[in-house]
């Protein structure tokens, strides 16, 4: 679209010279360089390092259990000296360790439910775009239909008919997020399958599995990339969201969501219960937004402009 | 019209494997409705079972239930022992749909608004900060800001209720800006980037070429093709605010059908909980369905192609 | 007088790899009812020089010089004043008739809108006018053709709605940018040969871009040939085609297919690619494919202009007709480094 408006860009001429001065680089280090001058999502990624490593680490180092309740300091402030630095809930149990404790599983459900629908997503878009035709047909047919369907709901109706399992929730939340992922898997595919390559690997008599393996889905990656860093704060969301009506993880585990679920009970007496959980939850998802954004910037800069 | 009517009957697919997969799901879940009262005594367990058909084989059933419903009839809810599902539905869905038609309304409005202004001034800090605040609208969530906004708007300040509902349009105002706000942070972001696309198109050098002044080349040229994308967004929308108004609801403490919803899923209301799912599927579906005709309406190579 | 008198005209993109220098000192003019052909390969700038006139260019482009159109510099207009002279003294073909039409507003709409802007006539004069308009650029059934959308015409059908929305106002000055380049090869000729009696009948300037030479030939009076973002030569139709003085316009000139040569003749091609414009240096930058090229070449060729107008940027001394002056090599230089990123028409911060 804005490649004629620009013509520098577009020329046969201009795009040879650009090719000349690139060549040697490859198209994943381009698009790291233009993702490291890409400061919103260059922050977001150290803010996220930091992130896990607190999650991973903190609850190690702190005096405290997450089901420890202390009390002599219910429902107290944020502190240095009772040394519960965001303060207690009404039970007496640490919101430091209770946020990073419920960090780890809303980051973990976040990783897992994605891989999940990722697994589903690019092998049903890969064989639908690759396959094309009837099938295709069929196929994306039937993702229309479930895409037409409220499956927030479904979820909730998931996890009150089979019980709030963690393991559950990875797939009830995977089993409905793949429908994005199988799309645009399907789309890639369906441009991918007749460009040269992929006519020179059927004409020298690859079969098909191998050309989706070895030169499909290699050059989805990028695509796919994208979306799976798009879609974890979209499955933290919805967990949290799960968690927040009482439907998610149980106790003694937490999550972000279900922190601030019990801060909002609370917030009006000891507004740090809710203000410590959000907080973590809102910029790990507005990191995680950043990020995708930065990588797909850098993966199709055409978008950029 | 003709084309119209046949994508109509095209949603009946949707519709019965929305039913079905609603259907099985409840009754794979181990347990009855029942099993949550007081210990019944076995013979009444029994005539309950009668009653409701239960004792019946699980296909039978499936069918009894795809003939109610054609009949528009959810059946009774096992919770609300008085009331039958249509009627809970037909007392919360006006809430619902109060608050959710205002929160699309204004989540639109304002939104295609936020993203022109910010495609007009691309890569300018009014465009920055405003795609910054937007970002920031799709990343909280919800139940997050529902008790942020309660906590400083109506705690400390006192300017509003924290909750409950009159039809007042103090006590909405909460609701539908909560409600509102990640879609109308989806919707500018997204309106930016479809209108920085259309301003980039060759025609928008035509109008420009001809002299004509900048707003003008917006509004009349640029605003209907860049409004395509949010216009097919808007089906997807709709769904993400109804889902979304079952948190508000509950945190609100609006009688809306979401509360219903929630309600029953923690007392396994089946027959509420599944004449919710199928009711607001219905309304997702026939919603997704108005979007297209928009959208086929709005573009005149699709109309075109309909004549032929 | 001239009707527009452009000089030292540069235009840059700035782009993820690196500046690109489009345009490079380029001095035309165009006098009321000429037709002036600007031809060059792709990439010479030709498009990007007029666009930068009309105040057209990307986000990313910048421009400055001087493009004065009767006495006024459209340089230094603001939005405003520029809008008030495009799309009504001077009009603007573009080179994709596919994409340059809004495919969501009817013709009429299209149309319509030039005329109640620039001329402030009501909905129903206007609309009279535009199925006027399309008459003359002999589209059947006017009246019907004007409520259907650009999807409904074919690229040629297309085309000519272009150049009637162009001509609506009776231009003094029609830009095209190759206007038949997208076109099959029967319906190029129809276009061009109705732009050249539209042109004719209303006495209106013309600047025609092109790479296609047999086109200047059929409907042109003067050529500028570029090169790099440079004028490399220009003339009138007969001094270029009969009496090319760059090495480059005679490799254009010996690459056309001719009738009147032998059949057994090889078709000429110049060697190499056009150069960089990212890091152009000093120097001839033809000189790498230059058939002609000398130790000389290194250093920047002077323009060379003749008593009657003709111009040749080359050491080698132009042959026929009285030079007037020599512009040497170093002032041409001096063009290109001005403060010239201040004063870009558009800016975007």
């Amino acid at each position: 679209m804005n490649s004629s408006a620009d013509i520098p860009a577009e020329d046969p001429f201009a795009a040879a010279m650009a090719e000349e001065d690139v060549r040697g680089r490859s198209l994943w280090v381009d698009a790291w360089h233009r993702l490291l001058k890409n400061r919103a999502a260059v922050i977001s990624g150290v803010i996220m390092a930091v992130m896990i490593l607190l999650v991973l680490v903190g609850p190690l180092l702190s005096p405290w259990e997450g089901d420890f309740t202390d009390w002599d300091n219910t429902s107290s402030p944020p502190s240095l000296e009772t040394g519960h630095w965001f303060g207690t809930d009404s039970v007496g149990r640490d919101i430091l360790v209770r946020t990073l404790e419920g960090g780890r599983i809303s980051l973990l459900v976040g990783l897992v439910a994605t891989l999940v629908s990722l697994a589903i997503g690019v092998t049903y878009g890969a064989i639908a775009g690759y396959y094309g035709g009837f099938t295709d047909r069929i196929m994306m047919r039937m993702v229309d239909i479930i895409y037409a369907l409220p499956f927030m709901f479904f979820v909730i109706l998931l996890m009150v008919v089979f019980g709030r399992h963690i393991v559950l929730i990875f797939v009830a939340i995977g089993a409905v997020n793949w429908l994005d992922m199988a799309r645009i898997v399907r789309g890639q595919t369906l441009g991918l399958k007749n460009t040269e390559f992929v006519e020179a690997a059927r004409a020298c008599g690859v079969d098909h599995n191998a050309i989706i393996r070895r030169h499909i889905i290699p050059n989805l990656l990028g695509v796919v990339m994208v979306y799976v860093t798009l879609t974890i704060p979209q499955v933290i969301l919805v967990e949290s969201f799960l968690s927040f009506l009482g439907l998610g993880v149980q106790e003694p585990m937490s999550s972000w969501g279900a922190l601030v679920n019990d801060g909002a009970q609370d917030m009006e007496s000891a507004p740090w219960t809710l203000i410590f959980p959000a907080a973590f939850l809102t910029v790990t998802l507005y990191c995680f937004n950043y990020i995708g954004d930065g990588m797909r910037d850098a993966l199709d800069p055409k978008d950029r402009l | 019209m003709q084309h119209s009517a046949s994508r109509l009957l095209g949603l009946i697919p949707t519709l019965l494997v929305l039913i079905t997969i609603a259907f099985f799901l409840i009754r794979l879940a181990p347990g009855g409705p029942f099993d949550s009262e007081k210990i019944l005594p076995p013979e009444i367990k029994a005539n309950l079972d009668v009653k409701y058909h239960l004792d019946e084989p699980l296909l039978m059933q499936y069918f009894r239930y795809l003939g109610q419903i054609i009949t528009l009839d959810f059946g009774p809810s096992f919770q609300y022992k008085d009331w039958t599902v249509n009627e809970l539905i037909a007392r919360g869905f006006p809430v619902s749909m109060t608050i959710g038609g205002l929160a699309v309304l204004l989540a639109f409005l304002l939104g295609t608004l936020i993203g022109i202004v910010a495609a007009m001034k691309q890569n300018t800090g009014t465009d920055y900060s405003l795609m910054g605040v937007a970002m920031l609208g799709i990343s909280i969530p919800n139940f997050v800001v529902a008790p942020l906004l309660i906590l400083l708007v109506a705690v400390y300040a006192g300017w509003l209720p924290a909750g409950g509902w009159d039809w007042s349009v103090q006590r909405m105002v909460l609701p539908v800006l909560t409600l509102a706000l990640p879609t109308t942070a989806y919707i500018a972001r997204l309106t930016r980037g479809s209108m920085i696309e259309v301003l980039h198109s060759n025609y928008i050098r035509t109008a420009r070429a001809k002299g004509l002044p900048e707003l003008l080349v917006i509004l009349r040229h640029a605003l209907k093709p860049a409004l395509l994308p949010v216009i097919s967004f808007m089906g997807p929308a709709t769904a993400g605010l109804i889902t979304g108004s079952v948190v508000i609801e509950r945190i609100y403490s609006i009688p809306g059908l979401g509360s219903y919803f929630v309600q029953g899923a923690l007392n396994r209301d089946y027959t509420l909980v599944m004449g919710v799912v199928i009711f607001y599927g219905v309304i997702i579906i026939l919603l997704n369905f108005i979007v297209d005709l928009l959208y086929a309406w709005m573009n005149p190579r699709i109309r075109y192609n309909e004549v032929q | 007088m001239s009707l527009l008198e452009v000089s030292d005209l540069q235009v840059k993109f700035d782009t993820p790899e690196g500046e690109v220098q489009a345009v490079n000192g380029l001095d035309f003019s165009v006098r009321r009812g000429e037709s002036l052909a600007i031809v060059g390969e792709s990439g010479a700038g030709k498009s990007q020089a007029v666009m930068a006139i009309m105040g057209l260019l990307a986000e990313n482009g910048s421009a400055c010089g001087k493009a004065k159109f009767k006495g006024q510099d459209l340089m230094q207009m603001s939005r405003q004043e520029l809008n008030k002279i495009r799309g009504c003294e001077i009009a603007m073909i573009f080179q994709d008739p596919m994409t340059s039409l809004n495919p969501f507003l009817t013709i009429e709409k299209q149309m319509a809108e030039v005329i109640t802007h620039h001329q402030g006539l009501r909905r129903e004069e206007a609309r009279a006018h535009a199925v006027e308009m399309l008459r003359a650029v002999r589209i059947p059934a006017p009246e019907e053709r004007v409520k259907q959308y650009p999807h409904e015409f074919s690229g040629g059908m297309r085309q000519r709605v272009m150049i009637a929305m162009g001509l609506l106002c009776e231009p003094g000055l029609l830009i095209a940018d190759e206007p038949t380049t997208a076109l099959d090869v029967t319906v190029q000729a129809q276009i061009t040969q109705l732009v050249g009696e539209l042109r004719r009948k209303s006495n209106m300037a013309m600047i025609l871009i092109t790479h296609d030479l047999a086109v200047v030939a059929e409907i042109c009076d003067r050529v500028l040939v570029m090169y790099a973002g440079q004028l490399v030569e220009t003339g009138s139709i007969e001094d270029i085609f009969y009496r090319p003085q760059h090495p480059y316009t005679q490799g254009l000139l010996a690459s056309l297919p001719r009738m009147d040569r032998l059949s057994d003749d090889e078709l000429h091609s110049i060697p190499g690619n056009p150069p960089n414009l990212m890091n152009l240096g000093g120097g001839c930058h033809f000189r790498e494919r230059c058939s002609k090229v000398m130790d000389v070449c290194k250093d920047d060729p002077p323009l060379q202009v003749a008593q009657d107008g003709r111009q040749s940027r080359c050491f080698i001394e132009m042959t026929d007709g009285e030079i007037a002056s020599t512009e040497t090599g170093d002032s041409a230089e001096l063009v290109g480094s001005g403060d010239c990123e201040k004063e870009s028409t558009e800016t975007v911060e």
